[in-house]
């Protein structure tokens, strides 16, 4: 009986949107990163869990280019440096990058948004960036964006501080998108809120991610999150990838010591 | 052959117009600066003056390295020759450097102001000197000076707009009373000190050079004269100065100059003129020479301010943005 060659993928036959390969991070003493690589496809969400410490924050700001690795390359489906490794760019273009092509949603809102400035203005700040100069379009935009992000558009022109903590995650959320980036980047996105809340932030995400296709990176360390949106999953500890698959294969069958105790670790 | 001692000036105890030459010598060097990279932020090294700082210390210092016995000082505060703070400056400066002082801002050769610009047009020989309290145009949407600095070396000034926009949003018009952020010579942001949107584009193309000096700050910036300063503004809302069409000064009537408005009992409002030296010459009738806002409240540049509507409200701000 003669047997068909097995097909990758369908996902995996397009080119990766991120590669990153080798990456190296230390703090002084503190190794944060070792040797840590990745890819994405279009489309896909990568899930990163482990504790705290384990360097999952660390790579989220080298992605996010907002440190440079001390080793390591750095590629991103962002034209006009798409062949360049990302690492190697000046402040200038690395600011356009981030603009244009990378966005993040913090755990915490404080780091993420102007808290007195308008919502609507932390929208349109991304599009102030990248060059926008009129105020009719502004405003269309920052709508548009936030009512994408199921956020109530009658407060749009509230400040986020007056706003309850799933708001301000949806303004986050509303500002990294509104250029359709390339890229997301979620730290904990729903850690800190209710469980209701969460559910709802998570509804966002998950048809986000179907709607626009973004290739996601989400960052938890609720593995229900992880569970709910991630297609494929990095277990980070100390600084090194020690187990990475499909999510199932991962929460079902953890072959790693580390990760057998993470998932029968919860409650 | 005549001696080194001859040559030299006589050793004074007192420094003429207060600061020492090192001080002087360092300050002219920095202003030299400041002209050749118009609205840059040049760092000096403010000195100490007998006043505290925020009172006017960094154009003092300014006016004091530039002052010669030939000139004839003015000084403004809030458009007053009179005022507290302009008395003292006047009265300090014609001690240390034995001018000429004057309110007649035509006869003055340097004018240190805060927070205005003269009505009349400024020649081509005069120097005007602005108080500053921030100097930092982006201070206000980028907390960080270490920032705000790579920000203009790289002329990446988006996030100015968003201080526009954020004024947009909130009070549907342009309500950046003061301080109106411009960019100069097509380069760097600048803040133009507090003066009110008025005299903004008084700047542009202005014939004098105008030098700007923050105390406390320790930063001053020029800009020369003939140069493009041009205030941010989005591509549909324009940049207008006050709306003060009607109001007419009380004393003389006179109309379309920048105004200051007393409220009376009864909510009612009084009407006076901001330039106390214009108001002056215009209640003694006097010759008043070329304004920067006709009677009619035409920019004497045409076309650089954008048309008026004729109706005060709504704002195209309001109409923008919508009912929602």
């Amino acid at each position: 009986m003669q047997t068909l060659p097995l097909k990758p993928p369908q996902l995996t036959q397009h080119n990766p949107v991120v590669r990153a390969t080798g990456l190296q991070k230390t703090y002084g003493q503190v190794v944060a990163l070792r040797d840590v690589s990745l890819v994405a496809y279009p489309g896909e969400v990568l899930g990163i869990v482990g504790e705290s410490g384990s360097g999952k924050s660390t790579l989220l700001r080298l992605l996010n280019l907002q440190e440079s690795a001390d080793a390591g390359t750095f590629y991103l489906e962002a034209s006009p440096h798409d062949q360049q490794d990302l690492f190697t760019l000046d402040r200038y273009q690395a600011r356009q990058v981030r603009v244009r092509h990378i966005g993040i949603v913090y755990q915490n809102p404080h780091l993420g948004l102007r808290m007195n400035h308008t919502s609507s203005g932390n929208v349109a700040e991304r599009l102030i960036l990248a060059g926008e100069r009129s105020f009719g379009s502004l405003r269309r935009a920052a709508r548009e964006s936030l009512q994408v992000s199921d956020f109530p558009l009658g407060r749009m022109d509230d400040p986020p501080r007056k706003l309850s903590g799933g708001m301000q995650q949806r303004v986050q959320l509303a500002k990294a998108i509104a250029l359709k980036p390339t890229l997301l980047l979620l730290d904990e996105p729903t850690t800190g809120l209710d469980v209701s809340v969460q559910a709802l932030v998570l509804d966002t995400l998950k048809r986000l991610q179907y709607e626009l296709g973004i290739t996601m990176l989400i960052v938890s360390h609720d593995l229900g999150v992880i569970r709910t949106l991630a297609d494929r999953v990095m277990v980070m500890r100390d600084g090194r990838v020690v187990e990475a698959g499909l999510t199932d294969q991962i929460l079902e069958d953890p072959q790693h010591p580390y990760t057998q105790q993470l998932v029968h670790a919860k409650l | 052959m005549s001696t080194l001692a001859e040559l030299a000036f006589s050793r004074q105890d007192y420094a003429y117009a207060f600061l020492d030459a090192f001080a002087k010598r360092e300050l002219r060097r920095k202003i030299l600066k400041a002209i050749a990279i118009p609205g840059y932020q040049v760092p000096y090294a403010s000195r100490e003056v007998p006043m505290a700082r925020g009172w006017g210390t960094g154009g003092l210092q300014v006016t004091l390295a530039l002052v010669g016995p030939k000139d004839t000082v003015k000084v403004i505060d809030q458009g007053d020759d009179d005022s507290v703070n302009a008395a003292n400056l006047r009265r300090f400066i014609a001690r240390m450097a034995g001018v000429k002082t004057t309110t007649d801002a035509l006869e003055a050769s340097l004018i240190q102001s805060r927070h205005r610009i003269p009505e009349e047009i400024l020649r081509p020989d005069q120097i005007l000197v602005l108080q500053v309290p921030v100097p930092e145009p982006l201070s206000w949407v980028e907390p960080s000076y270490t920032r705000a600095r790579e920000l203009h070396a790289d002329a990446e000034y988006g996030l100015a707009w968003l201080g526009i926009y954020e004024d947009l949003v909130r009070y549907r018009s342009n309500t950046h009373g003061a301080d109106y952020p411009v960019l100069v010579n097509g380069r760097y942001l600048m803040a133009p000190s507090p003066i009110p949107r008025w005299d903004t584009p008084k700047l542009h193309l202005a014939q004098h050079l105008t030098l700007l000096s923050a105390g406390r700050e320790k930063r001053l910036y020029a800009v020369p004269p003939h140069t493009e300063v041009r205030p941010l503004e989005f591509s549909d809302v324009p940049f207008a100065v006050e709306d003060q069409r009607g109001w007419a000064d009380a004393q003389t009537g006179v109309q379309n100059k920048f105004m200051t408005e007393i409220p009376l009992e009864g909510g009612q409002s009084r009407y006076q003129l901001s330039d106390s030296d214009y108001a002056r010459k215009a209640a003694l009738r006097l010759e008043i020479g070329a304004t920067y806002y006709d009677d009619q409240g035409t920019f004497y540049i045409p076309g650089f301010l954008a048309e008026r509507k004729a109706s005060v409200a709504p704002s195209h701000a309001e109409q923008s943005l919508g009912t929602d």
